[in-house]
């Protein structure tokens, strides 16, 4: 079965390269740490807040706090997955062992989105639990309402924004350029859109804006998000398909 | 089996491939010749699917590249040694291959003995040299003991033993009766290869032929003369209206197959002849006559030369090849 050989050779190119290791180890190392940190910084500074900061304290949400950072690495990740068969010109040679282009980038994406999905709620879970119990009395628990939700959302946050980051790279082939575009904006740009007054309203339609909104338990105040967790993460969902869609198209007419 | 049918391949407004039609036959070594930038390379993308022609079709036995169930056992191909990712093992790399294939581990193995890689099979290969790197580049071709292999310039860069390898390798394949389809820009190369000339410039056929049949075809003979009267005979040649060409050792040439002319004409008019030998010209001669009007950046781009009657010094196509390569 064709499928069955392109994920088999898909899997032996993703395990026998250095760079799946530190990328995804770098992701779940720096947001599970990163997190406990702001958990613990956030039990000691918890009596100087005021009651009503207190009170909207979400601590499932602040345990997730070092995706916004651990998500670059995710994103590495992604664009070296398939930007590297181009910088090497490894594309010609596998190409010419799989010329079902379709078969091809779909094989790749499965495997990789599929070693992302495993890292990621690794990393979701392990930063749920390490950084509830740095918040030590202000915890929650995992069966609180909506709580196992959002870890999970957790770990397919991060399989999306790799998924994202691979369909970029497909259309923009050169890791620096998939790299020096969507490091900032997801960094950067989209934080600013998503919390400046005159941006909000479009900015919270980005993909990590409306994808994160899925490891939030408790809505922040005044919030008038017009979509609901799943909904965000729908969203960003449409995001990847446009991505992978966009990609497909370009590596479907290019030529290798 | 490879068949080409009006090919054409066009990147903006350069046409690098151009109504290309000609048939690889399997049990012969097909050399594929051409200067460089002749669009070589070009051609063997698209029949591996991996650039789309603008128009014609290639067909391998008759199917198009991207309809073959498990290419790799039908098409081996090495186009770039380079084209493999520094960070793998030899081995994953081959392996990665095999897989998309469904071709067994053990045969992983049995190329990289083949090829002589096996004590390096655990190295990453971005430490191979440029010879490793092209047993690589085979190994991966002859992992689907395909019946059709194609090789990019396979000598380019390599040492004399490594060549004489690929020489052997090819010529083995061939026997076994596979379609060995190899391209180069050297003419001394195919010589010793080929069985078979396909011979392109600037994207268009020049030649599809059987070596002797291309070297009885093209190779130029002229008759060389050496004469201590040499003014008589210039003056006798003149009359006759025979044109003479002054080669640099004092000898005279004179183009075409007129040794019995001259010598009758000598004999007649009682000049002394040292020598009257007709020169067949050197294959390299053949392919550079055959090439030299369609050379891209040909040297003399303001005189075009027109090869067949030509008028310069034989000498002057050497100095003109080396410039345009």
């Amino acid at each position: 079965m064709a499928a069955t050989q392109v994920i088999r050779s898909e899997w032996t190119k993703i395990r026998s390269v250095a760079s799946t290791v530190w990328t995804l180890s770098l992701a779940l190392v720096v947001t599970v740490a990163l997190g406990m940190l702001i958990s613990a910084l956030t039990r000691s500074e918890f009596d100087r807040m005021g009651p009503a900061a207190q009170v909207s304290l979400d601590p499932t949400y602040t345990s997730f706090a070092g995706m916004s950072l651990g998500q670059l690495a995710v994103i590495v990740f992604g664009v070296l997955v398939v930007s590297n068969e181009y910088s090497t010109g490894m594309i010609r040679t596998s190409l010419a062992a799989v010329p079902q282009r379709g078969a091809f980038m779909f094989g790749k994406i499965a495997v990789a989105a599929a070693l992302a999905l495993v890292v990621g709620m690794v990393t979701s879970f392990l930063s749920f639990f390490l950084g509830q119990a740095m918040l030590g009395p202000h915890r929650a628990w995992i069966g609180d309402p909506g709580v196992l939700r959002a870890v999970i959302g957790g770990g397919l946050y991060m399989t999306l924004i790799a998924m994202f980051s691979m369909g970029v790279a497909a259309m923009l082939r050169s890791p620096m350029l998939s790299l020096g575009i969507l490091m900032p904006f997801f960094f950067l740009i989209s934080n600013i859109l998503g919390n400046v007054s005159a941006t909000k309203k479009i900015g919270r339609f980005l993909p990590d804006q409306a994808g994160s909104k899925i490891m939030q338990v408790l809505p922040r105040a005044g919030d008038d998000t017009p979509y609901g967790p799943w909904g965000g993460l729908g969203i960003m969902a449409l995001w990847v398909v446009a991505a992978l869609i966009g990609g497909y198209v370009l590596l479907k007419r290019r030529d290798a | 089996m490879i068949e080409l049918e009006g090919l054409t391949k066009r990147y903006g407004e350069k046409l690098a491939v151009n109504n290309l039609t000609f048939t690889v036959r399997p049990g012969l070594i097909t050399g594929f010749l051409g200067p460089n930038g002749a669009g070589k390379s070009t051609t063997m993308r698209m029949v591996l699917g991996l650039d789309h022609p603008t128009r014609g079709d290639v067909r391998i036995d008759g199917r198009h590249y991207d309809r073959l169930k498990d290419p790799l056992k039908y098409v081996g191909a090495l186009l770039d040694a380079k084209a493999v990712h520094g960070g793998r093992t030899a081995l994953n790399h081959l392996l990665c291959l095999a897989q998309s294939n469904g071709i067994a581990r053990s045969r992983v193995h049995e190329v990289l003995d083949t090829v002589g890689l096996t004590s390096v099979a655990r190295k990453k290969t971005k430490g191979f040299s440029l010879g490793m790197g092209q047993r690589l580049g085979i190994a991966a071709a002859l992992l689907g003991d395909p019946r059709i292999l194609m090789f990019d310039e396979p000598v380019n860069g390599l040492d004399p033993e490594g060549i004489h390898w690929i020489r052997t390798l090819m010529k083995s394949l061939a026997a076994q009766g596979r379609t060995v389809f190899v391209s180069s820009h050297l003419m001394s190369e195919m010589a010793l290869t080929a069985d078979h000339l396909v011979v392109i410039g600037q994207g268009r056929l020049l030649a599809d032929t059987s070596m002797a049949e291309f070297i009885r075809q093209n190779a130029r003979s002229y008759v060389r003369i050496r004469t201590p009267q040499r003014e008589q005979l210039l003056d006798v040649l003149h009359e006759a209206g025979v044109t003479v060409v002054e080669s640099g050792s004092g000898a005279l040439e004179v183009d075409g197959d007129k040794a019995e002319l001259i010598g009758e004409l000598a004999a007649r008019h009682r000049i002394v002849l040292h020598e009257l030998s007709t020169q067949q010209a050197s294959l390299e001669e053949a392919f550079m006559q055959l090439t030299a009007q369609v050379v891209e950046y040909h040297a003399h781009t303001d005189t075009l030369v027109d090869t067949w009657s030509r008028q310069v010094p034989r000498r002057e196509w050497g100095a003109d090849w080396k410039k345009g390569s």
